[in-house]
């Protein structure tokens, strides 16, 4: 029984990992640079919440709404004032400014939140559910996440495959300049990619936070990094690609930190980065692209 | 007298611009020591600030070898703080596990440092097999893997010294195993405790000046042309036959091993060094050093570690913004310095001197 019960929290912890890595995949496959500050942007988002509820008194529902907002906003903001300007740069100015925007808002977040660990309310309020006489106990959050994580995905395939803008976003992930000449905005495809999945990060945020009840500056920063191997693992730019490798990472991670070492578990989702990478660096859902000079 | 003259200028115009370059930075820093080793022995140095020249010629050592990588091979990495670790620990652990066998410090330290060295140049030479087959984005979120694996062994690894011998084990901590004349050199977590100090301004600065020497040189000769070809265009110089992993692995080798001598000098400047300290921040703050100093530009990487590791020694108040100022300044300099409009509009409006350089 306690195999099934670290498996569904794998499975709760990698449904996290597939929203965040829908923001990493869906930025990369449309503007080809990692957005480094994506992890942060989460963390932004569950202080917000986190607030919101405790200083506030707001209802969750509302506060989670307002989080969507101010994360959504913040993301078109570093989109307009660091990515813009560094659109046709080399990638390296690119990353190095992504990087330099992620240090950024951890580093407000120290000197307005402080450095302290915030213990994370328990904002959904759901109660347990036991199954087999008791002996395998599910939490509520466990399961909410898993179908808040499902309807996700499929509310951004439909929106992908049925709308205009839907479809502007794989024209431009396809080939900017074609699409532009073929009257695409790309500009505000762009600003709309980094607005949705900004928007889902304060959603990941709270998922995250309400699961390990922990927050501070850094708490974005190491499931930011791992939700990306997941969107590299599932193939980046792929929406499939994201769910199924954000799901595989984590149940990795919930069983090597259960039957091998909690300690060793980072090092173990990053190996597991590495020899994706080495072997089909294009991932499990990727296409292969061929490179000009 | 005239004769003389004209040869002296002959010889330094026969001196290509990197060469001379380096001879200035050399005399510059040569004169910076004298100086400060003047005032020393005046008794002119406070305390604290004698305690920080070690320090920046360690982080100024460290930024030069990374911008070796970022710089000359156009590869981010973010694990170079891994690579100081492996230094840090290999050389830690000689300094303590030969503490019985050899008296002198100071050939105990030459030892460790040679062995660090080359273990951070193994552990990088190791790493880019696999790693530098990858490009871009790809190869700078693997190299921060490598860190934090390297991070992550790190601290469950536990080193420990008997009569019989040296015993590692991971996880479990094996002080107890251990037979007569047991001492723990390594213990997971908390590290290596005790080290003696062995770093000294002095020994710092012949390493910066040593280090400095060899990139250069290696940036000059034909394999540093071969690098620069790569960065530049890859497929471009992959066409006309250069070997592009073979360089690659090479300048990312001696990278690594430059920040292994920056390792072996940091955990003999503080008596503990633990894993955790060499974490993705301190990569970061190298990597500020090297941007701001320029990418490619190993004098600038210098001057930008000294300045930005004694500007928050004299500002105190500012420490709580430090850090916020150095991203601020890493997203400015980026946007400054490579965004077309950016560099359009310098074109323009600044005068000659202030404009980027063609290389």
């Amino acid at each position: 029984m306690s195999f099934v019960s670290y498996l569904i929290a794998g499975i709760s912890l990698g449904s996290i990992y597939a929203i965040m890595a829908l923001g990493y995949t869906m930025v990369y496959g449309i503007a080809k640079m990692l957005n480094f500050a994506h992890g942060d942007v989460i963390m932004i988002g569950s202080y917000v919440v986190f607030y919101a509820i405790n200083s506030y008194g707001l209802p969750p529902v509302v506060s989670i709404a307002l989080s969507v907002v101010v994360c959504t906003c913040l993301g078109i903001v570093i989109e307009k004032v660091a990515y813009k300007p560094l659109r046709r740069a080399a990638s390296l100015a690119v990353l190095i400014t992504a990087i330099g925007v992620s240090y950024l808002l951890e580093n407000l977040a120290l000197l307005f939140f402080g450095s302290d660990s915030k213990s994370f309310p328990d904002a959904l309020g759901l109660s347990t559910i036991s199954l087999a006489g008791g002996k395998l106990q599910i939490p509520g959050t466990t399961i909410f996440t898993i179908v808040v994580c499902v309807i996700i995905m499929v509310c951004l395939m439909l929106f992908i495959k049925r709308t205009k803008a839907g479809q502007a976003m794989l024209a431009v992930s396809e080939d900017k300049d074609a699409a532009q000449l073929m009257g695409v905005n790309v500009n505000a495809t762009i600003s709309l990619t980094f607005a949705i999945g900004s928007g889902l990060a304060a959603i990941a945020g709270v998922l995250l936070c309400s699961q390990y009840h922990v927050l501070n500056p850094y708490t974005g920063a190491l499931p930011g990094i791992k939700a990306f191997t997941a969107a590299v693992f599932g193939g980046i730019g792929s929406i499939p690609g994201a769910f199924v490798g954000g799901l595989l990472l984590g149940i990795i991670e919930d069983l090597s930190s259960a039957y091998i070492s909690s300690q060793l578990a980072n090092a173990i989702v990053f190996a597991v980065l590495i020899v994706v990478l080495l072997l089909k660096p294009t991932g499990l859902f990727g296409k292969v692209v061929r490179e000009k000079v | 007298m005239g004769k003389e003259k004209t040869n002296k200028g002959k010889f330094l115009g026969q001196l290509s611009p990197s060469t001379k370059n380096l001879c200035e930075t050399v005399l510059g820093l040569l004169v910076i020591y004298i100086v400060i080793m003047a005032m020393g022995s005046m008794g002119k140095l406070s305390n604290s600030f004698s305690n920080l020249l070690s320090g920046l010629c360690i982080y100024a050592i460290i930024a030069v070898g990374l911008n070796l990588c970022v710089g000359f091979l156009g590869e981010l990495s973010l694990g170079h703080a891994g690579f100081m670790s492996v230094g840090a620990f290999v050389s830690a652990s000689i300094t303590h596990a030969m503490a019985d066998s050899v008296e002198s410090l100071y050939a105990r330290f030459f030892i460790a440092l040679v062995a660090g060295t080359l273990a951070a140049a193994i552990a990088g030479f190791l790493i880019g097999i696999p790693v530098l087959r990858l490009n871009g984005d790809y190869l700078a979120i693997v190299t921060l893997a490598f860190g934090e694996i390297i991070k992550g062994i790190l601290n469950v690894f536990y080193l420990g010294k008997d009569v019989n011998g040296l015993h590692f084990s991971f996880v479990q901590d094996n002080s107890r195993e251990l037979g007569e004349g047991k001492k723990m050199i390594i213990n997971g977590a908390k590290g290596i405790m005790g080290t003696p100090h062995a770093t000294t301004f002095s020994i710092g600065m012949v390493l910066l000046i040593l280090s400095l020497v060899l990139v250069t040189f290696l940036v000059d000769s034909r394999t540093g042309r071969a690098i620069q070809a790569i960065r530049d265009n890859r497929i471009a110089a992959e066409s006309v036959g250069i070997n592009i992993t073979r360089y690659k692995i090479i300048a990312f080798s001696i990278s690594a091993g430059i920040a292994g001598i920056a390792g072996v000098l940091y955990s003999h400047y503080l008596s503990t060094t633990t894993a955790s300290k060499f974490d993705f921040n301190m990569s970061i703050l190298v990597l500020v050093f090297v941007v701001l100093g320029g990418l490619g530009n190993f004098r600038g990487s210098i001057v930008a570690a000294i300045i930005l590791t004694l500007l928050p020694e004299m500002l105190r108040g500012l420490s709580n913004y430090r850090m916020l100022i150095y991203s601020i300044l890493l997203i400015v300099m980026m946007i400054f310095n490579w965004a077309p409009a950016a560099v359009e509009w310098r074109a323009r409006h600044l005068p000659k001197f202030l404009q980027k350089r063609e290389e």
